[in-house]
């Protein structure tokens, strides 16, 4: 693996660019990325925010909607160089808008600056799968009461109503979907607190679900309506 | 012991407890009475109630990992090249060029193969790499590790393959006569069932030719992995599948390892409807992985997914019904001709569903139908929900509706009139047996009662955004259909799965290899075992293959039957040890007492001993493989008792045509469900509304184009599938249940049911609007507007 | 914090100026630079690797490309306004047409980002805004660092997906004449939302200038007037009493006219036959509903937000 290792500090043969990024409230300086790269890739495999889905890179199905100034946009045309500056809010930071019940404060979380570095160490010779299973995010199948060792209306006042909704209604089946469709409804009803099942339709006709027919992600938006009015 | 008649996948209690970890065979039991859940071991309502998924709360936040999700430290980027041409000879392969590219670690082609160099569900007739033919547009060729998928996308791109392509065969019938293009020729199968008194004639006769177009799974979440080498040669791969161990074993076959070494993980699946069936990328990601001592992740584009896994079988079929006067039907006559694409995948099965149902879900005592599944250099095809039995739905409903006019009869008593009965005969020979509630659900689905007219306003007219609609010149419809489908692997498959309950304090924890793919079997798993156990924390593992046996495929409408029957043997198996130690402890017999509420109880719900104190620290474990009853292949008349189980559904469809235009919305859906059971309402009524929104697609705009074997629109640009505009209100009229003597809680799988007669139905309902025949789907508006 | 940009002769990197004439400069420095005005279409080729940018110039800082505004008798649209924005009230109620076009555009997400000069820069025969703005009589206003002139819509597009920029050259915004007009815009597409136009056709009667316009998508190479169509209508209405006749057969003879200028072609997403159906079928109902908006009769269309 010795010759592989000097190639493997090979940059692509395009431009690359340095990007700063703010995201969910945190700043991340990369050096180094591809001129080409989207804003999703660069959350997906260098930030470690695989929240956003990546279903189709073109713009067709939703799933990896983001919100970049507060505007919903997919984060898979948003090349990564042209986001600096911006305020990215993803899936993982949805809840983090809400005041957070363990910490009535609702103040801002501090920011932290990360210096992140990506392929730029030696490569580090691999002598079996114990090593790095610690990196690898396994399904987590589990039992939520098994999982966060809290009560399960505890796990939920974390999370966002929407996503609140999306788990009490049965929005939910691969769930692939489910994160696109999640910040998507979030901004509608930002905007609009009591949409029209027509506005509703058309606020997320650009989020494919290929598993629920919709019927329940219907239910979810009344719910999360519900949620977020203090009627539920 | 008490009288246990209700649960016949019981198997023979063993008076000793076996050790922990013994597995024993359970399964398929006659029983005398219907199987709805009791006995010793319910202790809670939690089977048949509205259980949230365990895995929401990740989905939700965005924190499930997906197969796409995965990393790895030092992870290497993987990327297929592919052929372009659907039928070509290849004369050389140049890697060298993208071999020397900074940042590529492999560049790997057939030669590299250690092991089998094709693979195959039914047959080893694919190959993994292309050697010196490709088949098919997509093919695989080479594969390419690079340290970012831009490079890896660089370095395929600069492979170099000197072709010399040949004309394609891409016509289905043209393929029964035209010269092999394959070694194992170009039928993959030939089904010719004949039934009854094939000479009988009818007094009224119809007859048509319908088609069916190439419908796309089109899950979300692409085909992706990781895969992670040992320095002992093996290799470990997450993956995103419907069937981790018939994976493993194919994948081992072709890298040359005992299947030992191939450890398949499950990683999160984003859906999967039957493409997930077939291996993909599963031998090129272990074997850059092994060749560069790297993890290697892969994820497929939209456009590789499209070409990448198999399709739902393009069908052209041929039709004549005869009947008496009075409605009641003599004889089916058909041929069906599927495409199968340039590879086998499982064919075989498709065509012997689309022959064995041809007739549908009614009384025909005669019938000749003859069914092709056949070999050509279009896109290889295989599973999709509903697996034969969709396209043959549409041609017989078509032709129902068609006998109703000839007759001048509703249509709905045609089809109560000819409905089937458990004591009847399906044109197999087969008796149904078991339950076949059609009336009810032709009943149930036919009274629905209709929506309002539309409000007018333009975004829920036809064409929608577009605002191209008029109402005035906006036509409401109605249609219906029935169909059917069978139930698990069918023609003497021995089918199983393996589950294993370990209880430690009044924790479960149950491991079972289905394959969870968004259908909801681990909130399944997790009801059984609450309810079987009596405790609420329960964990539900995958395992890897090497861990626990096979759960069989997530496919056939079968893990809540099999794994679901698995998972609650194992339990069973644990809360009867717990309580015979119990009995023991407690000096009483163990017919007195059950779990409940992480206690064993009293016959009258007193806690006696918590299982805290039974088993902590000394954890009772049982693993159980679960079979169903055995089937019989078919005969070479298409004769035998080839089916397990037999569900039905029906629905009705309302849809307003801007005639004009040839425009479609579809406004509702009803539709009424042989379920047996219901195990949880929620989940059942999301299997319902998606396969009823998935048949909608096929009905008004999904469809994979071939011109001259290359797919025109691999793309969510032009591969349309229903958007919320585009979603009709579906409303369940009724959820039949009559619970299936064979069936784990009486309960028939309920996934692929659903995407059967919508289709017809919505189609059914088009005709009404415009007066048309429209026998291909999906209707296209110039089928419409120009027809 | 925007990237500094190298002063070598060719640029690498990407350019974010916060004013156009810095995009102007690097533009001049480097014609070969992409520009980013929304990205919706831009980065679908780079994912899929059929586009390998080396530099880019985002107009996304350039506040005053996001802009519009009233000069005298016209609406100045700037390049970087998006679709979302022209759907919204105020833009809507000057130019209707332009509205309901943009509402036909992809989906929420691409609307929020896509803009009007990226729907330009295209030059799609299918781009959603382009056949109103030919009916419109819009002219694209461009600039680079030495020169500026305006082209028309049917000067600026010139084959498929080709267009008459000149190397250095930008959309800097659309020049759009102010009137009493009446617009309809339509798209046929087979799904009801997020989908590429089968067919498409706009209208627009304008009253005080005594004028028709009648613009076609995705029925040619290009964006198509239908010229012979106008010339009939505009000879029926009476523009003294500013009446178009509601008389049975001219809005067929209306359509009839809007396909002949139409050369629509078999692909996968529809066929020749059915495009030149659907327009003419467009074309009467954008006729009729013209003649209802004149009787001041609601044409029963209810506009979301």
């Amino acid at each position: 693996m010795d010759t592989s290792a000097n190639k493997d500090r090979a940059v692509l043969p395009e431009s690359t660019v340095r990007v700063d990024l703010r995201i969910n409230g945190r700043n991340y300086v990369l050096p180094d990325i591809w001129i080409g790269e989207n804003l999703l890739y660069v959350l997906r495999e260098r930030l470690g925010l695989p929240g956003s889905k990546n279903a189709c890179e073109q713009g067709e199905c939703g799933s990896c909607s983001v919100l970049v100034d507060g505007v919903l946009v997919c984060a898979c045309l948003v090349p990564a160089a042209d986001a600096s500056g911006r305020e990215i809010t993803t899936v993982e930071g949805l809840g983090r808008t809400l005041a957070d019940p363990a910490d009535s404060s609702g103040k801002h979380q501090e920011v932290q600056e990360e210096e992140l570095t990506q392929q730029e160490e030696g490569v580090q010779e691999l002598s079996g799968p114990a090593m790095i299973a610690s990196s690898i995010p396994m399904p987590q199948l589990q039992d939520i009461s098994v999982t966060d060792g809290m009560s399960f209306e505890g796990v939920l006042s974390r999370m966002h109503p929407v996503q609140q909704a999306f788990v009490m209604t049965g929005a939910i089946q691969c769930g692939f979907c489910t994160p696109g469709l999640v910040v998507a409804i979030a901004d509608l009803l930002n905007h609009n607190p009591h949409p029209s099942s027509l506005q509703v339709r058309e606020a997320i006709s650009g989020n494919l679900c290929r598993c629920t027919g919709y019927g329940r992600i219907f239910a979810a938006v009344r719910r999360a309506e519900e949620l977020l009015a203090g009627t539920a | 012991m008490p009288p246990m008649p209700s649960v016949p996948p019981m198997p023979p209690m063993p008076s000793v407890p076996l050790a922990p970890g013994t597995t024993r065979e359970g399964g398929w039991q006659e029983s005398s009475g219907p199987a709805g859940f009791s006995g010793p071991f319910a202790t809670s309502g939690l089977i048949g109630s509205s259980v949230i998924r365990p895995d929401a709360v990740d989905k939700a936040r965005g924190d499930f990992a997906f197969s796409s999700d995965l990393w790895a430290e030092g992870m290497l980027w993987g990327k297929v090249l592919r052929s372009p041409y659907p039928s070509a000879r290849i004369l050389s392969i140049d890697t060298a060029r993208a071999q020397q590219m900074s940042g590529v670690m492999a560049v790997l082609t057939w030669a590299d193969l250690p092991g089998d160099q094709v693979f195959g569900l039914e047959a080893k007739d694919q190959p993994v790499f292309a050697h010196d033919m490709v088949r098919y547009s997509g093919e695989p060729i080479a594969a390419v590790a690079a340290t970012h998928p831009e490079l890896a996308r660089q370095a395929a791109d600069a492979i170099v393959v000197d072709f010399e392509p040949g004309p394609p065969l891409v016509d289905p019938d043209e393929a029964l006569s035209a010269p092999a293009i394959h070694e194992e020729g170009n039928v993959f199968r030939h089904i010719a069932l004949r039934h009854g008194d094939i000479e009988a004639e009818g007094d009224v006769v119809v007859e048509g030719t319908y088609e069916v177009g190439m419908q796309d799974q089109a899950f979300m979440g692409p085909e992706s992995g990781l895969a992670i080498p040992s320095s002992d040669g093996s290799v470990d791969l997450y993956i995103s599948t419907q069937w981790l161990h018939v994976d493993r074993d194919q994948v081992a076959a072709c890298l040359g390892l005992p299947p030992e070494l191939v450890r398949l993980h499950l990683a999160g699946v984003g859906g999967a409807f039957g493409a997930r069936e077939d291996i993909t990328i599963q031998v090129q990601l272990c074997l850059l992985a092994l060749r560069t001592r790297r993890p290697v992740k892969m994820v497929f584009s939209r456009a590789e997914s499209f070409l990448g896994h198999v399709h739902r079988h393009p069908a052209r079929m041929w039709y004549r019904h005869h009947a008496r006067r009075d409605g009641t039907l003599v004889k089916v006559e058909a041929r069906i001709v599927l495409d199968g694409g340039a590879y086998m995948s499982s064919s075989a099965a498709v065509i012997a569903n689309a022959t064995c149902f041809a007739a549908g879900p009614y009384r025909v005592p005669s019938a000749a139908v003859d069914g092709f599944a056949v070999r050509t250099n279009n896109p290889p095809c295989g599973a999709m929900r509903g697996f034969g039995a969709v396209q043959v739905c549409f041609a017989y409903e078509s032709q129902m509706d068609r006998l109703a006019d000839a007759l001048q009869m509703d249509p709905i008593e045609l089809r109560l009139k000819n409905a089937i009965c458990p004591t009847d005969r399906l044109i197999t020979g087969q008796v149904v047996g078991g339950t076949a509630p059609v009336a009810e659900v032709i009943r149930a689905a036919a009274e629905a009662p209709l929506p309002e007219p539309a409000s007018g306003d333009l975004l829920e007219l036809p064409g929608g955004a577009g605002r191209c609609a008029e109402y005035d010149k906006v036509v409401r419809g109605t249609g219906f259909a029935v169909g059917f489908k069978n139930l698990l692997y069918s023609e003497g498959f021995d089918d199983f799965s393996t589950a294993r309950c370990r209880l430690d304090g009044d924790m479960a924890t149950i491991t079972c290899a289905a394959a969870e793919v968004g259908q909801g079997f681990v909130t399944l798993a997790r009801q059984v075992a609450t309810e079987t156990l009596g405790v609420t924390k329960v964990r539900i593992l995958s395992g890897d293959t090497n861990e626990i046996g096979s759960a069989g495929s997530t496919s056939a409408s079968r893990q809540s039957w099999m794994s679901g029957g698995a998972v609650l043997e194992a339990c069973k198996a644990v809360a009867d040890r717990i309580l015979s130690m119990a009995a023991d402890t407690l000096q009483v017999r163990p017919e007195t007492l059950r779990l409940s509420g992480g206690h064993v109880v009293s016959g009258d719900g007193i806690p006696l001993i918590s299982l805290d104190d039974l088993t902590r620290g000394k954890p009772v474990e049982e693993s159980v493989v679960f079979h169903h009853r055995p089937t019989d292949p078919l005969d070479s008349e298409g004769q035998g008792n080839a089916h397990v189980s037999f569900a039905f559904v029906a629905h009705k469809a309302v849809v307003d045509v801007d005639v004009e235009l040839g425009l479609v919305r579809v406004v509702q859906l009803s539709t009424a469900q042989d379920v047996g059971k219901v195990l949880n309402p929620l989940q059942l009524l999301g299997q319902i509304e998606g396969g009823t929104l998935q048949g909608v697609g096929l009905a008004v705009m999904e469809e994979l184009l071939v011109a001259d074997g290359i797919v025109q629109n691999p793309s969510f640009t032009d591969y349309l599938i229903p958007t919320a505009l585009d979603a009709p209100d579906i409303v369940v009229a009724r959820l039949v249940e009559e619970p299936d003597p064979l069936a784990p809680f009486g309960a028939k799988g309920a996934g692929e049911m659903p995407a059967i007669s919508s289709t017809p139905a919505v189609v059914s309902a088009i005709r009404d609007a415009t007066g048309l025949a429209l026998s291909r789907v999906p209707v296209r508006p110039q089928d419409i507007a120009n027809g | 914090m925007s990237i500094s940009l190298c002063s070598m002769a060719t640029i690498s990197g990407i350019a974010r100026p916060v004013s156009l004439e810095g995009v102007l400069d690097v533009l001049d420095e480097d014609p070969a630079t992409q520009v980013l005005a929304g990205g919706t279409d831009f980065m679908v080729e780079v994912n899929y690797g059929h586009r390998k940018p080396q530099s880019i110039v985002a107009l996304s800082r350039v506040a005053g490309m996001r802009t519009w505004q009233v000069v005298e008798d016209h609406l100045v649209i700037g390049a970087g306004v998006t679709y979302s924005r022209l759907m919204k009230e105020q833009l809507a109620g000057l130019v209707p047409g332009l509205a309901q076009a943009a509402r036909t555009v992809g989906s929420p997400q691409i609307r929020n980002a896509g803009t009007i000069g990226g729907n330009l820069g295209t030059a799609s025969p299918a781009g959603d805004s382009l056949p109103i703005l030919l009916a419109l009589d819009a002219l694209v206003n461009i600039r680079s660092k030495h020169s500026s002139r305006s082209l028309r819509v049917d000067e600026y597009v010139i084959g498929p997906k080709k267009h008459a920029l000149q190397p250095g050259e930008i959309i800097v915004s659309v020049r759009i004449p102010l009137s009493d007009t009446s617009q309809e815009f339509l798209k046929v597409g087979t799904r009801n939302a997020m989908v590429i136009s089968v067919a498409g056709l706009a209208l627009v009667v304008d009253w005080r200038l005594g004028r028709v316009g009648c613009g076609l998508g995705s029925v040619g190479p290009t964006p198509i007037r239908a010229s012979e169509a106008e010339a009939w209508l505009a000879g029926i209405i009476d523009w003294e009493e500013r009446r178009i006749p509601d008389r049975d057969g001219y809005g067929q003879e209306f359509g009839r006219l809007v396909a002949r200028a139409a050369s629509p072609i078999d692909d996968h997403r529809s066929s020749a036959a059915y495009r030149s159906h659907a327009l003419s079928v467009c074309g009467k109902r954008a006729y009729e509903r013209i003649c209802r908006q004149r009787r001041q009769v609601s044409p029963g269309i209810v506009d979301g937000a």
